[in-house]
């Protein structure tokens, strides 16, 4: 299988693109058609072409953390945004709603249900570059100089 | 809580205190060492202190009673009360608990390791243990119960390097555990058949019926368990691989009362119903018969205290299972008696150990000067044991003597006999202890001199040189406990005030005890003069004994029985294991398929069918419809597997235009998106797999298959109709969309449901996917590893044997 340049060159392009699409979904998601779940696999699906393009090592160097603390941080922070209405007297996963004015954007509506659907797409994503992590190779022939991979050293 | 008994809040601080003081010298008290023990000791000494200066009170006749609620949806409650016999109880356990600390301080070796953790636990089963002996609820007392289990496990465990001491400690585990489990099932069918599961709210209106007697049988074997009866004995020798002063605590004289004192709590109530009686007197004369028997063939020192604790516990057990006032009077009073001489024959046997090196008897024999002290404590103890006048043992022999010789309950003739048999043993037995751990110039000769003993264990050859005396320091536990022996068996009014109290706690018949030396010429006081005259027939006849015993095939060996258990144990789950997991793919799929179709088809059968729907809503669903359909048929006749996977993908992709036709864009995007990412997925799978399906299925196999997909074809298509037509209440989804953005805030439905209604769902749903995610990383990093590992493993091959595979 041989690296090609045109697939490298369109991924890359993509890539961003496919990232901020994950993030609006993710953010629009309360009102708009998107959410958490949609929007990690989004993003997860634009790092999933990184690995069709460059292997294992590809999707190593763009996400820096290891599949795991991207999971555990998901889980941990869809929990704790269950937890934390305890504290405060309120029920179980009773999401706090408020508006934040930001000088520039004007007034925006916050709900803490957003933090929660952070906490799942963080999930999806940790879960999708496990999978990669798991199953997937590296390349096993690099046909592009300009890209150094470990078998070069 | 504000009309709380003092005495309970303390009691719950105790209890806190032990467990963190436990917790921490368990975390952090490693630089502690032996040390451990003397901040350890301060718990119990507390409690002592404690129990004494509320001993007043409770000895009048004052029962401080409480609870906390703990979770009160399910009517549970940390209940506590302080009763007589449960002041007694914990008396024993922490007076015990202050003098073992103290005694492990010079027991170990100071650089031994491990230590702090020893203290720790025990410090954790000592508040598991008078959580038991004051719970005033079964469900607490089942809690207690079981950690005192996993303690114990901890702790015979404790030399975790020593295989042996794994085995027992798992073998003293499964025993317990396997008891508690009926126990539990016990209690809740007792709880749910009275209403409460409170103790004094049972004894106050003891529920009937056959459940109830199912129950106490449960509950027994809990108690059977525990408390090493016949035929679950065999746990309590094994335990003995523990260090002594463990042997001493947990395995003479507390946990193994627990059992006890559940059923000396019960028996008072129930002994009347069912099979009460009978089982339990059967089970505890049979236990103090054969563990006396038992404890005649043994040569370790610790090992014969194991079997004569065996066959002390089948005593009390017939003394509390009876159910009869006098009875219960004297099992309290054996209780003590036993509590005292025991834990001090355990210390002394320590003590030898330590110096000595051994515990054989066959090679013990010859000290140096200074050993007056132990020699004292142990006849003491010994002689109290066996019964010998003068000493507390004597009473409480009698007084047990004298609860079956007059009265009208049933078979008192056997039981009587019985215990004047297992008490001649137990003369027995203590002979042979005494006598092998100190008569006097023997060094190194073999006082059994039977048959069994030359075969069953090779005597070294050297007899030990003269074993250096003890500190004195090092024996003043045991010589306390002997004090208090030698005390309440010359006046034994001293102990009526507490015994009469535990007695009347547990039945209110009993009145007015009252402990004497002197009951004037009776029964009992003959039957203890023939006790004497038989027990030292059978010392003096000692190697007659022994040859006579191993001329006599054993009969039942606990040990034996555990272990062919544990084999069939395993063998049953192996083949179980083996027809349910086959490991075929077809067979997992058929079976979850089948049962898909069966169990929900079955019902779908008797429903009325509804009138069909419209079949289309417009020229799109033909399409979509379309789509499905072609890929579909198209994934089960490709040849190739990546084949396969993309017309699977065509189906996603119809079911996403369905969606968007119907005006679902959120799962629209969804189902795309997961169908591209399980295209990807699958890649990376299929590439370990060969390109082409191999099928070697046969006619009958395809035809099989080809049903099994009808019928899950038709099942689901009518499960949806009938879903979709028999509707009859508003759908709940009309509420949540008007909810949504109201209480929600957010206008998009799904989404909202997904994050706040069904929220907890979601959260589950994530974590599964989490579990999930590691279980597969896991699966796939285990499969690669597997060949580098063989390599890197096969320098550690001992040299000679010939690699697998290779040849």
């Amino acid at each position: 299988m041989r690296r090609s340049l045109i697939l490298d060159v369109v991924v890359r392009v993509v890539f961003h693109s496919s990232l901020m699409l994950g993030l609006f979904l993710l953010f629009t998601g309360h009102n708009r058609p998107g959410g958490g779940f949609v929007g990690g696999l989004v993003a997860g699906a634009g790092i999933s072409l990184r690995y069709v393009s460059g292997g294992i090592d590809e999707v190593r160097s763009t996400v820096p953390l290891r599949p795991w603390t991207i999971l555990g941080t998901g889980l941990m922070v869809s929990s704790l945004t269950t937890l934390t209405p305890l504290f405060f007297g309120r029920q179980l996963m009773e999401h706090a709603k408020f508006d934040l004015h930001l000088w520039f954007f004007g007034a925006v509506h916050v709900n803490t249900a957003l933090l929660f659907d952070v906490g799942v797409s963080l999930v999806v994503i940790g879960t999708i570059v496990m999978l990669l992590v798991a199953f997937g190779e590296r390349m096993p022939t690099v046909s592009n100089p300009f890209i150094r991979s470990n078998e070069d050293r | 809580m504000p009309n709380t008994p003092a005495e309970v809040v303390q009691l719950i601080a105790l209890l806190i205190v032990h467990i963190v003081l436990g917790l921490v010298l368990l975390g952090g008290g490693r630089a502690l060492g032996r040390r451990s023990f003397l901040v350890a000791a301060t718990a119990p000494l507390l409690a002592v202190i404690w129990a004494i200066s509320n001993s007043a009170g409770v000895l009048d006749g004052s029962v401080p009673t409480d609870r906390v609620n703990w979770i009160p949806e399910l009517g549970l409650s940390l209940g506590f009360r302080l009763d007589g016999f449960s002041l007694l109880m914990v008396l024993l356990v922490s007076g015990i608990g202050v003098l073992v600390n103290l005694y492990s301080l010079r027991y170990f070796s100071a650089g031994r390791p491990g230590l702090h953790r020893l203290a720790g636990l025990l410090l954790v089963f000592s508040a598991a243990m008078l959580g038991v002996v004051t719970a005033a609820n079964l469900l607490v007392l089942f809690v207690a119960w079981e950690v005192t289990s996993i303690t114990s496990y901890l702790l015979i465990g404790w030399d975790d390097a020593d295989p042996k001491a794994r085995a027992s400690a798992l073998q003293a585990l499964l025993t317990t555990g396997a008891g508690g489990l009926a126990m539990l099932g016990g209690f809740v069918l007792l709880g749910q058949s009275a209403g409460t599961f409170d103790i004094a709210a049972l004894a106050a209106k003891p529920p009937t019926g056959t459940a109830v007697e199912v129950a106490l049988v449960l509950v027994l074997l809990g108690a059977f368990t525990k408390s090493a009866q016949f035929p679950f004995s065999a746990w309590l020798p094994g335990a003995m691989v523990a260090p002594t002063p463990i042997s001493a605590f947990l395995h003479s004289a507390t946990m193994v009362k627990a059992g006890v004192y559940l059923v000396a709590r019960m028996a008072p109530i129930f002994a009347e119903q069912g099979i009460w009686r009978p089982l339990v007197l059967t089970v505890g004369l049979v236990t103090m018969l054969t563990g006396g028997y038992r404890a005649l063939r043994e040569f370790d020192l610790k090992s014969i205290l194991a079997f004569g604790t065996v066959s002390q516990l089948g005593f009390l057990m017939t003394l509390f299972g009876a159910g009869i006032p006098e009875a219960t009077t004297a099992g309290v009073t054996v209780l003590l008696a036993h509590a005292l001489f025991k834990a001090a024959l355990f210390l002394v046997v320590g003590v030898i150990d330590h110096q000595a090196h051994t515990r054989d008897i066959r090679l013990l024999g010859n000290y140096g000067p200074g050993w007056t002290g132990p020699k004292l404590i142990a006849i003491v103890s010994g002689a109290s044991m066996a019964g010998v006048p003068l000493l507390f043992g004597f009473v409480a022999k009698e007084s047990a003597y004298d609860a079956f010789a007059n009265g009208d309950l049933a078979g008192r003739q056997i039981v009587l006999a019985g215990l004047v048999v297992g008490s001649m043993l137990t003369f027995a037995y203590t002979a042979r202890l005494l006598l092998g751990a100190f008569r006097p110039g023997r060094p190194g000769r073999d006082v059994s001199s039977g048959l069994d003993a030359a075969a069953a264990s090779p005597i070294p050859a050297s007899p030990i040189p003269a074993v250096a005396a003890p500190s004195p320091w090092f024996w003043l536990p045991a010589a306390l406990l002997a004090t208090f022996t030698v005390v309440l068996g010359v006046v034994p009014g001293l102990a009526s005030g507490l015994v009469g109290a535990a007695s009347e706690s547990l039945d209110r018949r009993i009145e007015h005890v009252h402990l004497a030396l002197w009951h004037g010429v009776s029964l009992p006081l003959v039957l203890s003069g023939l006790t004497l005259a038989v027990g030292i027939a059978l010392s003096v006849a000692g190697p007659m004994v022994a040859a006579v015993q191993s001329r006599i095939p054993r009969l039942a060996d606990g040990q034996a029985n555990y272990l062919a258990t544990m084999k069939t144990l395993n063998r049953t789950a192996d083949r179980v294991t083996g027809f349910v997991q086959p490991g075929s793919l077809p067979i997992y799929t058929g079976v979850i398929l089948l049962t898909a179709v069966v169990v929900p088809g079955f019902m779908l059968i008797r429903t009325p069918m509804p009138d069909l729907p419209a079949w289309s809503t417009g020229p799109g669903d033909w399409a979509a419809a379309g789509l499905i359909i072609a890929g579909g048929i198209a994934a089960t006749v490709v040849r190739e597997r990546i084949a396969a996977v993309l017309c699977l993908g065509a189906v996603g992709y119809g079911m996403a235009l369905i969606f968007m036709l119907q005006g679902a864009p959120d799962l629209a995007l969804t189902q795309v998106c997961i169908d591209t990412l399980g295209a990807v997925v699958f890649v990376l799978v299929l590439r370990r797999l060969p390109n082409r399906f191999e099928d070697r299925a046969t006619r009958i196999g395809r035809n099989v298959r080809l049903v099994v997909s009808g019928l899950v074809g038709i099942f689901v298509f009518v499960f949806i109709l009938v879903a979709v037509g028999v509707r009859t209440e508003t759908p709940v989804s009309e509420e949540f969309v008007a909810r949504s953005l109201e209480e929600g805030g957010g206008r998009n439905v799904v989404n909202v449901v997904i994050v706040d209604i069904r929220g907890f769902d979601t959260m589950g749903e994530i974590t599964v996917l989490a579990v999930a995610a590691m279980g597969v990383y896991g699966l796939a990093r285990l499969t690669r590893r597997e060949g580098r590992e063989l390599k890197s493993f096969a320098p550690l091959r001992r040299p000679g044997t010939r690699e697998e595979g290779e040849s």
